[in-house]
């Protein structure tokens, strides 16, 4: 048995996105800017894949920017934030310690050009307190950038919390939803957001393409020179397969939330439950506010490689935030940000479920992991002294 | 990146784990912070490795390693086992991917580290090369 418990990192096309696919690389190859009967009917087909993802987003297809996944969408966001922030003297950012490293790295990069950037604490919970956004935005605020959820730990923010007062204090906010799109409800308008990166293949879309959402009033700077795709913002070809697969994967996904939710977050409850009886592990991140699929432990006394790789010989597909999986010596700035120590955080798993996933592989889970716990504490020495209670 | 057959075969079958109680000398290198702690027990009788047995704390590659190490010092006369090297446990393993020296360069200290402690035990002077380093490993250039 192959459990894929790893849909966090990626997940597998489903039928319907891959139906919606394979016309536009079959026989209707045109490209959309062209004048002919080819192109223009690839270009009708792009455009109702704009509006229908605009819809349930609950944009406008002009708002769109179609991108090559969620890390670009992110660098995007940024840098329009900061073209526009320049206009006004305003160089300050407001994050958290937990985004992605496509946003921490880019905020990295806005120091260097002269952004002051605020990190805000997530606290032990993994949730980052609107209080404490108001409290950082200052007359020199350009952007407010917070994920939707952390894709380690599968938090969820209140975003339309911190949307609300990003609005009232006339701040931009953007966040990042790669994680949450197509799992929890999203309203741009409802929200306040006023930019939202998304990647699809993470709700069962195809690799290589997400989108911007950038609110309609905002001034839009050239990201990529070269053609007039994207209103002009974007040159180069559309990826047009990949743009309809994404639009019937996210239609699809979210036609069926509220059914996959209730199945998948019971799943992750029976998860949760089961493996915190293992002694000296514990959840990461609040029990309440998370995403429906994602569960992140850690077992004291033990590195997560290692547990990745037995898992694996035992069929099931997992990750960890330990050091020697990313190629640092660091464990996950995420379990950091949430307090964890270093010691504790190297010995992480995450979990994360999807569509796919059946009762039957959650089961063979339960069963396979404490005892691959077991014998990697068996040869550990840090596991020696929590036994004898040092 | 990907472990060679080697490898894998000592992560998952590991050679020599354990304790050993009246061990006559034990060695650990490494901390828990930087996420790998290697110890390692030996028993000696009459300059000979009579066994080894070794606990580690890290990822694949820290515990291959460890198990390498081990089975390339039993039954060796105390100096043979002082110059294994960590390259000599990077071939016998068919080799490791660059980010997993180090942990070839723990399980050679970590040897050291138990053959120091046997020296210091029994009143032999301590090689001026058989100092520990105490930093995480990786954060050198060294090796």
């Amino acid at each position: 048995m192959r459990v894929y418990a790893d849909n966090a990192a990626t997940t597998a096309v489903s039928p319907t996105a891959l139906e919606a696919m394979l016309p536009y690389l079959t026989e209707k190859y045109g490209n959309p800017s062209s004048v002919h009967s080819a192109g223009q009917e690839a270009a009708k087909g792009l455009d109702g894949a704009r509006a229908r993802i605009a819809g349930v987003l609950g944009a406008e297809a002009k708002e769109i920017y179609f991108t090559s996944g969620g890390t670009e969408a992110d660098n995007w966001a940024i840098q329009i934030a900061m073209a526009n922030g320049a206009k006004k003297n305003k160089r300050h950012i407001v994050s958290t310690a937990f985004e992605h490293h496509a946003v921490l790295h880019t905020l990295k990069k806005a120091e260097k050009n002269g952004a002051e950037v605020t990190l805000l604490d997530v606290h032990a919970e993994g949730v980052v307190r609107p209080e404490e956004v108001a409290a950082a935005i200052r007359e020199d605020t350009a952007l407010v950038t917070i994920m939707y959820a952390n894709n380690e730990i599968g938090t969820l923010q209140p975003i339309a919390e911190i949307g609300k007062l990003c609005r009232e204090k006339g701040v931009l906010f953007h966040t990042d939803a790669v994680q949450a799109a197509g799992h929890v409800p999203i309203d741009v308008v409802g929200q306040n957001i006023d930019m939202l990166s998304l990647a699809a293949h993470k709700f069962h879309g195809p690799k290589g393409i997400g989108l911007l959402y950038c609110r309609g009033k905002i001034p839009v700077p050239v990201f990529m020179e070269g053609g007039a795709q994207e209103r002009g913002k974007r040159g180069g070809t559309e990826n047009l397969p990949a743009i309809a697969g994404m639009a019937a994967a996210l239609e699809e996904a979210c036609q069926n939330m509220e059914i996959d939710n209730r199945r998948i977050s019971r799943l992750r409850d029976k998860l949760i439950d089961a493996v915190s009886q293992i002694p000296h592990s514990r959840l990461n991140g609040d029990r309440q506010r998370r995403l429906p699929g994602i569960a992140n432990f850690v077992f004291e006394g033990i590195e997560g490689e290692g547990l990745l790789l037995l898992l694996d010989m035992a069929g099931i597909c997992a990750s960890s935030g330990s050091a020697c999986t990313s190629g640092s010596l660091d464990p996950s700035h995420v379990l950091l940000a949430i307090g964890l120590p270093h010691e504790t955080a190297h010995g992480s798993l995450r979990l994360s479920l999807g569509a796919f996933n059946t009762e039957e592989e959650i089961d063979h889970i339960i069963k396979t992991l404490p005892p691959i716990v077991e014998r990697l504490r068996e040869m550990s020495p840090v596991w020696e002294r929590i036994k004898k209670g040092a | 990146m990907a472990y060679s057959g080697a490898v894998m075969d000592h992560f998952a079958n590991p050679r020599n784990v354990g304790t050993i109680d009246d061990a006559d000398g034990v060695g650990e290198v490494g901390n828990a912070k930087c996420g790998d702690i290697m110890k390692i027990y030996l028993k000696i009788d009459g300059n000979k490795i009579q066994d080894v047995k070794f606990n580690t704390f890290g990822c694949g590659a820290a515990i291959a390693t460890s198990s390498m190490a081990t089975e390339l010092i039993k039954g060796k006369s105390v100096e043979d086992a002082l110059n294994l090297t960590n390259k000599a446990v990077i071939e016998a393993l068919d080799g490791l991917p660059p980010q997993k020296i180090h942990c070839s360069v723990l399980a050679e200290e970590a040897v050291k580290a138990a053959i120091a402690d046997y020296y210091q035990k029994n009143g032999i002077a301590i090689p001026e090369d058989l100092k520990q380093c105490t930093s995480c490993c990786g954060d050198c250039t060294l090796h």
